[in-house]
């Protein structure tokens, strides 16, 4: 059941003008000893549609979030994506390519992916944008290596508010260069408290983090942060949830160095939690020390205009060890997603699904504000998503709602055990109806 | 040229149907902070489509032809393979989901593992790492954490000159250092070189198996006892593990740690770039510091383990790229264990019988039999003026794809070549035949080569002013 086209007859004499009487031959250079004792245990081979059905009864023991009303958030968002985005991407001009090493019959890739570049460029308002990274979680971990060798060693401060995985990969990533972590705490109002941040930086240090809005949906305050860090002479790395960039202050704008973040929200299916989309942008000057594959304009030899890979130099198979990262692929096809949606959406369309959100989520918090029980620690500072204080036990308050089709939010007690086991993160995209924001309410001002 | 999408944007055009917004704004006292434009496009639908179809004609690409790309093992994507992966019950599930509405999912990455392990003869794998390199980042982060565990801070490995870039990077990364050997005249590792180079202070030897020769090292039974016995770990890059499926497994011969590469080996897409997938596996006495979580199967029901001290965590925000898993999983179940082992032999075939073809007209620097690929030297054009590149740039003139230029190091002009399984006897000999024919041009016709490409929609670029003088970004005006 493989893909083989060649038949016995072709094999026979392809082995012929070879000069072999058999593929078994061919094999002379693995020595006998080697070879496996029984054959490979595996279930199948399949015909077409024992394989289809067999999927298919997968796919149909999930409940998709996409099906239910969800309110999961904390990265992955369950947003509209439009059919320009599904067509484009299924075609196979671009999903069935490869690399673009041979520019010239790659231009559909290498022009799409530099419209991707413009495109985040404009949403954080930097000079230059990579071709995308894995994920949100290993841009972060890549931005804080680029500005460490940037300045050259020095302290690493991250918020305890940056999402949970994000950084149980830091921790694995700066293992290996000894790079030490230390953690921002959040405040009374669940975001970073300035006046701390400039004690803290009073050891020195070569880059801070901030995360906007962060883990807890709340709004930093970016100007003082950025303020306290260009005072202490350390880089300012911002972790940016990319739709919020329609109705918050860019990175670009309030002079960070580094802006990275999670772009699945651009037009990429939740896919459980993968393919994943990581983005990062930088000053132009710090660009040959940003990591990742870069698409750049330039002229052919007729001085048409084209698109090339540029500054490979930096990049692993040219540097080898001496490489700004090990980095070799992007997320091409997620970042191809993300220019077809941003282009979609455009102007207009971008700033209202952001403002949806908004207003949506700020609905449900005001739902939710004054129910007995339930608790809203941080205030409306949020850009589309909360942390509520469950009455009794979060999980069983999730269960209940699962149980009538409402995904009610993501459990925080394991990261952030802090907030005492009764907190939820609630997200508001918006498909989300006023209808269903109703049942939420009614689910929680029945519940117990 | 096509016009980028900022050329073609209007003001007040629309390609979006969002709902009326039924929670409206006034009155919430909303924390809205930027007000300018951000500079999106405004473009209608049809304009869109148009725009990418028409980008969509200027990209090369398998449905449309071969791809002879050394190591990159460009197969046929399976048609079922992408339908499947679009089911709404993979691409509609959220990574937080209880993992009662995620039974099937978790069901699925349980099966790709263990048939992984069962395919390559290894204890366990993870599919976290997003890509080959992420998996080789992942690999060396396992061995560094068990030598740490055993409190033996050993820093040196060893990677043979042959190796992708990308190992070399990894071991960086990690904190270790690489040490280069030189391969042999038959273009394998020297096994008394690597005596000379192995002590208490290696950690690993990285290996691509088959080499990027194409080669299998024959003396792999020595390589092993020699880094075993001085107690350091042997990590194989497997993005060549499509000549070894059913032939070979890598964990019955030695090796500790391995990743393999999903949309090589398990023919799922490569998408101009990514999304890939790199899973790792390993011996069974490294298994409890692969990643978390794990999934596990407890009293019929699967679950996500975070449990293991000795984890060295996560390289990824979730689970890895599960929609890539879920194309992967269909295409070993459709092939099975005989439909595996097939694809190895028939890759195999192949390339031996392209290699022995195009050896009479090319410099064929390492003698054969050939794995799933080959390393070919354009060496003995370059007294006609004509270099590697420019057979690569006027193989594209005549509709295909060029092989893989200047890789590996190690061989002067390289034009390094796998043909892969599912390409047909007629579609090999049409790439041999325009092959020849490019020897023949480049002897009586040089600036037919020089000149290439012609028939492409941009002729060769200015790569050294973009590297001058970068252009990243599409001007807000302009």
């Amino acid at each position: 059941m493989s893909y083989v086209q060649n038949t016995d007859d072709d094999r026979k004499s392809m082995l012929k003008a070879v000069g072999a009487s058999s593929i078994e031959e061919l094999l002379e250079p693995i020595g006998r000893e080697l070879r496996p004792r029984k054959p490979i245990d595996l279930e199948g081979p399949m015909s077409e549609s024992e394989v289809s059905s067999l999927l298919e009864s997968l796919a149909g023991r999930n409940r998709p979030a996409t099906k239910l009303s969800s309110f999961l958030g904390g990265g992955i968002y369950d947003r509209h994506i439009p059919a320009t985005v599904r067509y484009v991407l299924s075609r196979s001009e671009f999903y069935t390519s490869y690399t673009p090493y041979q520019a010239e019959v790659s231009q559909g890739t290498l022009q799409a992916i530099y419209e991707y570049q413009s495109l985040i460029c404009r949403l954080t308002g930097m000079e230059v944008a990579n071709a995308s990274m894995y994920d949100g979680a290993t841009a972060l971990a890549e931005a804080i290596l680029m500005a460490h060798g940037i300045k050259r060693g020095g302290r690493i401060l991250v918020p305890r508010t940056i999402p949970p995985r994000a950084r149980e990969v830091l921790g694995g990533y700066m293992s290996g260069r000894g790079i030490e972590i230390e953690e921002i705490p959040f405040g009374e109002s669940g975001t970073i408290d300035p006046g701390r941040l400039e004690e803290m930086l009073s050891g020195g240090a070569a880059a801070v983090v901030m995360a906007q809005p962060n883990y807890f949906g709340l709004i930093e305050p970016a100007e003082e942060i950025s303020k306290v860090v260009r005072g202490a002479k350390a880089l300012l790395v911002s972790y940016v949830d990319p739709l919020s960039l329609a109705l918050l202050t860019p990175p670009g704008g309030y002079g960070a160095d580094i802006a990275v973040g999670e772009g699945q929200s651009l037009g990429n299916p939740q896919n459980f939690g993968g393919p994943l989309l990581g983005f990062m942008a930088t000053r132009r000057d710090l660009m040959r020390r940003m990591p990742g594959r870069l698409i750049s304009g330039t002229v052919d030899l007729d001085g048409k205009r084209g698109y090339v890979m540029t500054l490979q130099t930096r990049e692993q198979h040219i540097r080898r060890e001496k490489a700004t990262s090990n980095i070799c692929t992007n997320e091409g096809l997620c970042a191809l997603a993300a220019a077809v949606y941003l282009s979609s959406l455009g102007e207009s369309g971008f700033r209202e699904a952001a403002l949806q959100s908004m207003a949506k989520s700020h609905t449900l918090y005001g739902m939710l504000d004054g129910l007995p029980g339930f608790e809203l620690p941080f205030g409306k500072n949020f850009f589309q998503e909360f942390v509520v204080r469950t009455k009794g036990s979060a999980g069983d308050f999730l269960a209940g709602a699962r149980s009538r089709g409402i995904l009610a939010g993501l459990e925080l007690d394991r990261a952030f055990p802090e907030l005492g086991g009764d907190a939820i993160l609630v997200a508001v995209t918006e498909k989300r109806t006023r209808a269903e924001l109703e049942a939420y309410r009614d689910l929680a001002r029945g519940w117990r | 040229m096509s016009r980028t999408i900022f050329e073609k944007s209007r003001k007040g055009r629309k390609a979006y149907r969002l709902p009326v917004n039924d929670c409206p704004a006034e009155g919430l006292d909303l924390p809205i902070e930027r007000v300018s434009p951000l500079g999106l496009p405004e473009v209608g639908e049809q304009e869109i489509v148009r725009h990418y179809v028409e980008l969509a004609a200027k990209n090369y690409h398998i449905d449309k032809g071969m791809y002879p790309l050394g190591s990159c093992t460009m197969k046929y994507n399976p048609l079922v393979d992408e339908e499947l992966a679009r089911l709404e019950g993979f691409t509609g599930i959220h990574p937080g989901q209880d993992p009662d509405d995620v039974q099937g999912a978790l069901q699925l990455m349980y099966e790709l593992e263990r048939a992984l392990s069962e395919i390559c003869g290894m204890s366990a794998f993870t599919l976290q790492p997003a890509a080959g390199a992420h998996g080789e980042l992942t690999g060396m982060m396992i061995a560094r954490d068990y030598f740490r565990s055993r409190g033996e801070p050993r820093k040196r490995v060893i990677v043979p000159d042959s190796a992708h870039g990308t190992n070399p990077a990894s071991v960086t990364i990690c904190g270790f250092e690489p040490k280069t050997i030189p391969s042999n005249d038959r273009g394998l590792i020297d096994p008394e070189v690597l005596e000379r180079e192995v002590n208490e202070e290696t950690s690993v030897l990285m290996l691509t198996l088959p080499n990027t020769l194409g080669l299998f090292e024959r003396e792999i039974a020595r390589i092993s006892e020699i880094v075993h016995s001085a107690g350091a770990l042997i990590y194989m890059d497997g993005a060549n593990m499509n000549a070894l499926l059913g032939i070979v497994r890598p964990g019955d011969i030695g090796v500790d740690i391995m990743h393999v590469n999903l949309h090589k080996t398990f023919s799922t897409p490569h998408g101009g770039g990514g999304p890939g997938s790199g899973p790792v596996g390993v011996a069974a006495r490294l298994a409890d510091f692969l990643p978390v979580p794990r999934v596990a199967l407890e009293d019929g029901r699967y679950i996500l383990s975070e449990r293991s001290e000795k984890s060295i965590g996560r390289v990824h925000s979730y689970f890895g790229n599960f929609n890539v898993f879920v194309k992967a999983y269909a295409y070993i179940r459709t092939l099975g264990a005989s439909g595996l082992e097939e694809v190895a032999r028939n890759a195999i075939l192949n390339a031996n019988y392209l290699m022995k073809r195009l050896e009479k007209t090319y410099d064929l620097r390492y003698e054969g039999p050939c794995m799933h690929e080959f390393v070919l030297s354009g060496s003995n054009l370059k007294k006609y003026g004509v270099r590697t590149t420019d057979i690569a740039k006027r193989l594209l003139d005549y509709g295909l794809h060029a092989p893989t230029v200047y890789f590996p190091l190690i061989v002067e002009e390289a034009l390094m070549i796998e043909p892969v399984e599912t390409e047909s006897r007629e579609a090999l000999d049409h790439f041999a035949g325009i092959m020849e024919r490019i020897a023949v041009e480049a002897k009586e016709h040089p600036e037919l080569l020089a000149e290439a490409p012609r028939n492409t929609p941009v002729r060769r670029l200015d790569e050294a002013e973009a590297a001058r003088n970068p252009d990243l970004c599409w001007p807000l005006e302009r």
